[in-house]
């Protein structure tokens, strides 16, 4: 004993000693990130996913007074210009963010310069529907995980960026990849594959924080012999689709977690899929520990308009005609917005926040919708559809305010699409849809440029503001173009968002008055996010190829 | 500390760009300079090609200026080899090295070396176990050759990588902080500190910024017996990467 610390220098004696004071992200702080605002501990921001913050120092009356604190330019090996939709994570001053298609870097929140980078090279074999990129990671103890575009789970080091596992999990090459930020229960990451244009088999999986085995899986098209089989015809449960690609949330009390599951495949050509098939377009309801189904709500049975139920499932706390009760918030793409009880998954209400014609209305009592004879995709000229292929709303993520009561919604108002319905067979690998959709007016929209041609009448993107109890529209901040930006709110009542235009602004959350705004250069496609370091709060949004982080002006 | 590298080896063994085939190392070896040297390249005196002992080189570019420009005076000649052809030959010889290595000491004498005597994961981690200041160890064997692993052991002050480079600062109010230079720039710093904390610093905040030359690792040549120092070089020769769970 006595030869193994004689003449070590001082130094190393220390370091021995040194236990790490930079706290770990505990199962327990993810539970309580409330209790810790200047962090962002989860893609939404808690696992309730209101992105919402309990941050006040930027008021309704000091936004204006916002400016730039830093921003930090993508060095990606691919183009990424109209591609970075991470939420980045803040863990006591150090921010993890993924630039595409598979890095993960450290920044110093304040400054915005890199501690380290960890860079993932993928499978050439990787065939992402809708770009290669990732939209962020979890974190749990010193580890974070991402999943990637060619199908594997990796853990790093949160303190060094070094790789300490990596399991493959799906293969890319039947186009399977992983695109949204996992989700950490416990001692286990969820997570499940993107792919639902390319006929795959949709499932949820956990893996163990330590190992990456996997601890559990939920198939999201059942087998023979599972519950929900008989919802799909013949054969078709293989190539199903009912694919994840955003994140969950998590009750801890009830330790379900809630994910919202994509379209069946073929999309736009179900002849050969009769049924329900379930799960795609639900929401479920798993026990945490084991994956088991506690509950499950359809929200578009037999599906033909690519109307994926992935969108974030907001859960609050709050009452139900004069009832303290636990609710889910759904505010889905086709259209409807949703309240469930999360307890056991009832229904309690659903209406519109867009215009809709596919269904007349939904069963009061089930949910189920009325479909309305011949609103169906079809050979040319195909039919005009309400919400169209991208939805009332997408994947962007909505915010419920507690403080307001209110739910933000990133909404496509007045927009339809034209179905086409087309013959397919399954070639793996290859593009499984059976038709496609197309704007009633061709070349209205903004692409990467900017320039905008569409009147109001064909479709305009906008923040609207509903009472999720009534589900009536309380305000709506209108623009020009469509969106792809999420909503963040934060308990002193201001509002943040902006669309495909570039530009990123304050709404005053009661109201919709516009507060501040700033042009970024690019789309937005990404959710804003709020932390505090050194008792100043930043507010950090992802566009173009950047990340933009603000703060009030000293 | 085990990252104290040999610059020159990134260089020398870079893969030629392009189309032609690698230049293989051992058949260049085995046609040109076996007839001295012989096969296990120990015959000439004080020289030992297959164990790492050279008697004038360190660095691989020296080797390779060796290889093409022989030494004067001796009875190494000049040869007509490419520069790719004389780093291959040169490579050749640094994976023997690396293979005899491993198989003369006891791998897993060394990993209890590492991580009792030695005390090795106080500073350096490998496959998640350790301390995160050093170098991570986990795929060193890949990375490095033995002789400079040994090397690096003994004599840590020898080169040390600019990503493994310590600074020592002290704030305003008199406080030190050390730790491992992540990155700079004109108005802040930040460093993997000892406590293994990421820490960003404004300059403004410092008092001094010191560029600690000295590798915190000490020289274990009269810690470590001759034979452990070799099990501790097998052990490391043998971290390929991909243990990790």
């Amino acid at each position: 004993m006595k030869l193994r610390t004689r003449g070590l220098p001082l130094l190393l004696v220390l370091l021995a000693a040194a236990v790490s004071l930079q706290a770990q992200v505990s199962f327990d702080r993810l539970v309580r990130a409330a209790q810790e605002p200047h962090n962002w501990l989860s893609y939404s921001g808690g696992y309730f996913s209101q992105r919402h913050s309990e941050l006040t120092q930027v008021t309704t009356d000091n936004v204006r007074n916002l400016e730039s604190a830093w921003i930090y330019q993508l060095n990606s090996r691919e183009p990424t210009s109209t591609r970075f939709e991470v939420t980045p994570l803040v863990v006591d001053g150090i921010m993890y963010i993924v630039q595409p298609p598979n890095d993960i870097i450290a920044l110093d929140a304040v400054t915005g310069r890199p501690f380290w980078t960890y860079s993932y090279n993928p499978s050439l074999q990787a065939r992402p529907c809708c770009g290669r990129l990732n939209r962020g990671v979890a974190i749990h103890g010193d580890r974070l995980f991402m999943g990637t575009i060619d199908g594997h789970m990796v853990a790093v080091d949160a303190k060094t960026g070094k790789l300490l596992w990596d399991k493959t999990v799906v293969r890319p090459e039947a186009g399977y990849a992983f695109a949204s930020a996992p989700l950490v229960v416990k001692d286990k990451v969820i997570m499940g594959p993107a792919g639902g244009e390319f006929g795959i088999r949709g499932f949820l999986a956990a893996f163990d924080v330590a190992t990456g085995n996997e601890a559990w899986r939920f198939n999201l098209v059942p087998g023979p012999g599972e519950p929900g089989f008989n919802s799909w015809q013949g054969d078709s449960w293989k190539t199903g689709g009912a694919s994840i690609w955003l994140t969950g949330s998590y009750d801890p009390e009830l330790n379900l977690t809630y994910w919202g599951v994509g379209n069946p495949g073929p999309d736009w050509n179900g002849d050969n899929r009769e049924g329900d098939n379930l799960y795609s377009n639900s929401v479920v309801a798993l026990d945490a520990d084991t994956g088991t189904l506690k509950w499950h709500f359809q929200f578009s049975p037999h599906d033909e308009f690519d109307y994926d139920a992935v969108q974030i499932p907001v859960l609050a706390d709050a009452s139900w005609q004069g009832q303290p009760r636990k609710l889910m918030y759904f505010a889905n793409r086709n259209g409807y917005f949703y309240t469930l009880d999360r307890a056991t998954g009832q229904f309690l209400s659903g209406t519109t926040f867009v215009e809709v014609n596919w269904a007349s209305g939904l069963d009061p009592k089930t949910g189920r919708p009325i479909r309305v004879a011949g609103k169906a995709p079809s050979a040319p000229p195909g039919t005009l559809i309400f919400p169209g292929n991208q939805g009332g709303t997408n994947w962007y993520s909505p915010s419920y305010s507690p403080r307001t009561g209110l739910f933000y919604i990133p909404t496509w108002a007045n927009y339809s699409s034209l179905y086409v319905r087309d013959k397919v067979e399954y070639v793996e690998g290859r593009r499984f849809a059976g038709g496609g959709a197309r704007a009633p007016v061709p070349g209205i929209r903004a692409g990467q440029g900017g320039y905008s041609w569409a009147k109001p009448e064909e479709g305009y993107g906008a923040v609207r503001a509903i009472d999720p109890v009534t589900g009536a529209l309380k305000w709506e901040y209108k623009m020009s173009e469509l969106t792809w930006a999420g909503v963040l709110t934060t308990a002193s009542n201001v509002l943040f968002s902006g669309g495909g235009e570039g530009y990123f602004y304050a709404l005053d959350a009661r109201t919709g008055t516009l507060l501040w705004k700033t042009q970024l250069g690019s789309v937005i496609r990404s959710g804003p996010m709020t932390y505090s370091v050194n008792g100043k709060q930043y507010v950090t949004v992802a566009a173009g190829s950047a990340l933009f982080s603000y703060k009030l002006r000293d | 500390m085990l990252g104290v590298l040999i610059l020159g080896l990134a260089l020398a063994q870079a893969p030629p760009g392009g189309a032609p085939p690698a230049p293989n190392g051992e058949q260049l070896y085995m046609e040109n300079c076996v007839e001295c040297h012989g096969p296990e390249g120990d015959v000439v005196p004080d020289v030992d090609l297959g164990h790492g002992r050279f008697r004038r080189a360190t660095t691989d570019p020296e080797l390779v200026g060796i290889v093409l420009r022989g030494i004067p005076n001796t009875a190494m000649p000049p040869n007509s080899f490419t520069e790719a052809q004389a780093a291959a030959i040169v490579r050749f010889l640094r994976e023997k090295a690396s293979r005899a290595a491993a198989s003369a000491g006891d791998a897993t004498k060394g990993r209890a070396l590492f991580a009792g005597k030695g005390s090795c994961a106080s500073c350096h981690r490998v496959d998640g176990v350790g301390a995160r200041l050093g170098p991570d160890l986990s795929e060193i064997g890949r990375l490095r050759h033995s002789t400079d692993l040994e090397r690096a052991i003994v004599e840590p002050d020898f080169m040390i990588l600019p990503s493994n480079r310590f600074v020592r600062l002290v704030t305003r109010e008199g406080a030190t902080i050390t730790g491992r230079l992540l990155n700079q720039d004109i108005f802040t710093v930040q460093l993997l500190d000892s406590k293994e904390q990421l820490r960003s610093l404004a300059r403004a905040d410092l008092r001094e910024l010191t560029f600690i030359d000295k590798s915190p690792m000490p020289s274990y040549r009269d810690k470590l017996s001759t034979q452990e120092i070799t099990d501790l070089v097998s052990y490391l020769v043998s971290l390929q990467g991909g243990g990790a769970q």
